[in-house]
């Protein structure tokens, strides 16, 4: 289920649609929105937001941010 | 009473009719060569580009039900209901890739549903067929629920009766009309909707996150309003953060709810309806551009605390009806014309999903029940005809549950749906990675998941509403021995289990030399995209799996 599942050996040419190392960055914005100790406070707020709020409404652009520049990065590389 | 909601009951039913137009004028719309297809009625031709896919995948995954539920929870619980927001962002980067092998190996096969791809990958009708009735089961609560959604609109504008016939009139007729242009249209109804209920959600909740707070005394104030109600509740799990005990029910939650969301079918029907892997790709990046939208109406539950909404009466003496706080909230603080407006955001939000899920689940039987064991020789016009004809018995079948069940019978079946979907992952999102399973293990993984999963469901009590079982996903761990009071979400405990139970037993089947089967797809079949000569264009090609041999 992972971004970066381990695959079984094929042709080169292929590999290199799916297979970038940039794909690992995709783990970021899975891993961090998952630990409480980031977010589970109140201070400090933001516009009245307590962190619990503000930090991961914040972290749509962390997962927004992370997916685009994957698919910039890997888009060169012979996907379209 | 009623009479009081006229300029609301106008503008909903003036909007629901434009949304009704509309959903018969989609057959039109990129208009077919030949719509007596499965890949024209159930995939929109598989031409849909980033704009459509956005609308479409956005309207089908945040549903009526998902904008009514989640606030109804922050208001009842607090920070524990707000567990929308991480499961809405991890899982876009969770599928980035995942999504793009599912389209391609089956825009190459031809393939309608995940189970199509099971049943040529492990070379098992068995598995498919446990994967099929999985979806179904799954998906058919889903769609009632959409119905509570929209019963929760109706009855804050006090459209209501006294017989159980005349309450339920107003849903009856807005899904037959739904069933009719549906059957129709197929997925081009709810595409074309989807443009109109996403506009209206999103001018619905800017005008609420910009306007009700200063009503309300800004954003600090409804924060300080929802942490003095919880401190005033008997309920040791409520408050405006988490607490020790409820921090790896929330994880857990959110990531399981997010490995559960692409399994079910009609997610998965959104995504194969896409003209290419660059469409996918993209929409990762634009798709939570909704979870932002429904991370701030979850918080529309803190701003009813702050309104002090009282939620309207429920089915039983003496209960209330909390998914009625929105509505509610907006009937406080909207003046009636836009209130009317938010109403009709909401209960078109029920159709668009409602229309998918009834299609995703008719494919399912016309593709792995249907012609897997009633009529091998089905053709295409006979596929899509049964399929149009299975949609219109599911949407039936909803409203039936909603009019003659308990309406808590189909939340419960729902909460089952997401443990019950998850044990689906093995087979259809592993088997995209690797053929490693035996088809016999994850039949045996499966069982072992389901078993387990509607036994923990089952212990879990809810003392809020007083019922002995089926009260929630949060499942104690000190029920398992453990020295503790922390909880966890049941369908992670399950597919881990699933997991465990299906790679034991591939090792026995494997030591026994029991036949595995033949791989009906290759390697190359996983990286193929729109151009490719193999590729399905849809509309010309046959949606039989495997038009060519398979190596």
């Amino acid at each position: 289920m992972s971004a970066s599942e381990p695959e079984e050996p094929g042709s080169a040419s292929s590999r290199a649609k799916d297979h970038s190392p940039w794909n690992w960055l995709l783990f970021i914005p899975i891993v961090v929105p998952l630990i409480p100790v980031f977010f589970n406070a109140d201070s400090p707020r933001v516009l009245g937001f307590p962190r619990f709020y503000w930090l991961q409404l914040a972290y749509i652009l962390l997962g927004v941010a992370t997916t685009t520049l994957v698919y910039r990065l890997t888009k060169k590389r012979g996907d379209r | 009473m009623w009479r009081d909601h006229l300029t609301e009951i106008i503008v909903f039913t003036a909007l629901f009719l434009l949304v009704s137009v509309m959903g018969f004028v989609a057959a039109r719309w990129r208009a077919p060569r030949d719509m007596a297809h499965l890949d024209e009625w159930g995939l929109g031709g598989r031409s849909f580009g980033g704009w459509i896919t956005w609308f479409l995948v956005g309207g089908d995954l945040y549903t009526a039900y998902t904008f009514v539920a989640v606030p109804a929870l922050m208001f009842g619980a607090g920070a524990a209901g707000f567990f929308a927001v991480p499961y809405t962002i991890v899982i876009y980067p969770l599928v980035f890739l995942v999504l793009c092998r599912l389209w391609s190996v089956s825009h190459r096969h031809g393939f309608v549903t995940p189970a199509d791809f099971v049943r040529s990958r492990f070379d098992s009708p068995v598995l498919a067929l446990v994967v099929a009735i999985t979806g179904i089961v799954a998906t058919m609560p889903y769609i009632a629920l959409q119905l509570v959604g929209i019963e929760a609109v109706l009855k804050t504008m006090g459209v209501t009766g006294e017989s159980a016939l005349a309450r339920h009139l107003p849903i009856i007729i807005a899904f037959a009309i739904l069933a009719a242009y549906t059957y129709q249209s197929g997925l081009r109804a709810p595409a074309l909707i989807a443009f109109v209920k996403d506009t209206l959600i999103y001018i619905v909740i800017l005008v609420a996150v910009l306007w009700l707070p200063q009503k309300l005394g800004g954003w600090g104030s409804i924060f300080d309003a929802a942490e003095a109600k919880f401190a005033a509740s008997p309920n040791p799990n409520d408050g405006i953060l988490l607490n020790a005990n409820n921090q790896l029910q929330y994880v857990t939650l959110a990531f399981g709810s997010a490995l559960a969301l692409f399994l079910y079918p009609h997610s998965i029907t959104g995504v194969l309806a896409s003209r290419n892997r660059d469409v996918i790709k993209r929409n990762m990046s634009a798709l939570p551009a909704y979870s932002l939208v429904l991370g701030l109406i979850a918080l529309l539950g803190f701003m009813a605390i702050a309104a002090g909404v009282k939620p309207l009466p429920g089915s039983s003496a003496g209960s209330v009806d909390s998914n009625t706080v929105v509505p509610v909230l907006f009937d406080q603080q909207f003046p009636d014309w836009f209130a009317g407006v938010a109403y009709a955001a909401i209960g078109i939000g029920a159709l668009v999903p409602a229309a998918i899920m009834s299609i995703a689940a008719a494919n399912l039987f016309t593709r792995n029940i249907y012609k897997e064991y009633l009529k091998r020789d089905a053709t295409p016009a006979q596929e899509a005809n049964v399929s149009k004809i299975t949609s219109l018995v599911v949407k039936v079948g909803a409203v039936a549950c909603i009019v003659f069940l308990d309406p808590q019978f189909s939340i419960d079946l729902q909460l089952i749906g997401g443990v019950i979907i998850l044990q689906t992952l093995p087979a259809v999102a592993l088997g995209l990675y690797t053929r490693w399973f035996h088809r016999g293990a994850l039949v045996a993984g499966w069982a072992a998941g389901m078993g387990l999963g509607m036994w923990m469901l089952y212990q879990i009590p809810n003392p809020a509403t007083k019922r002995a079982h089926f009260g929630g996903s949060a499942f104690p761990l000190g029920d398992f021995g453990f020295d503790t009071k922390k909880t966890i979400y049941v369908g992670i405990v399950a597919v881990l289990v699933n997991l465990v139970v299906a790679a034991l037993v591939t090792l026995a089947l494997r030591a026994a030399r029991v036949a595995e089967g033949t791989d009906g797809t290759t390697r190359d079949d996983y990286f193929a995209d729109e151009g490719d000569p193999r590729v399905t264009p849809g509309a010309t090609r046959g949606a039989d799996a495997a038009p060519e041999p398979a190596a």
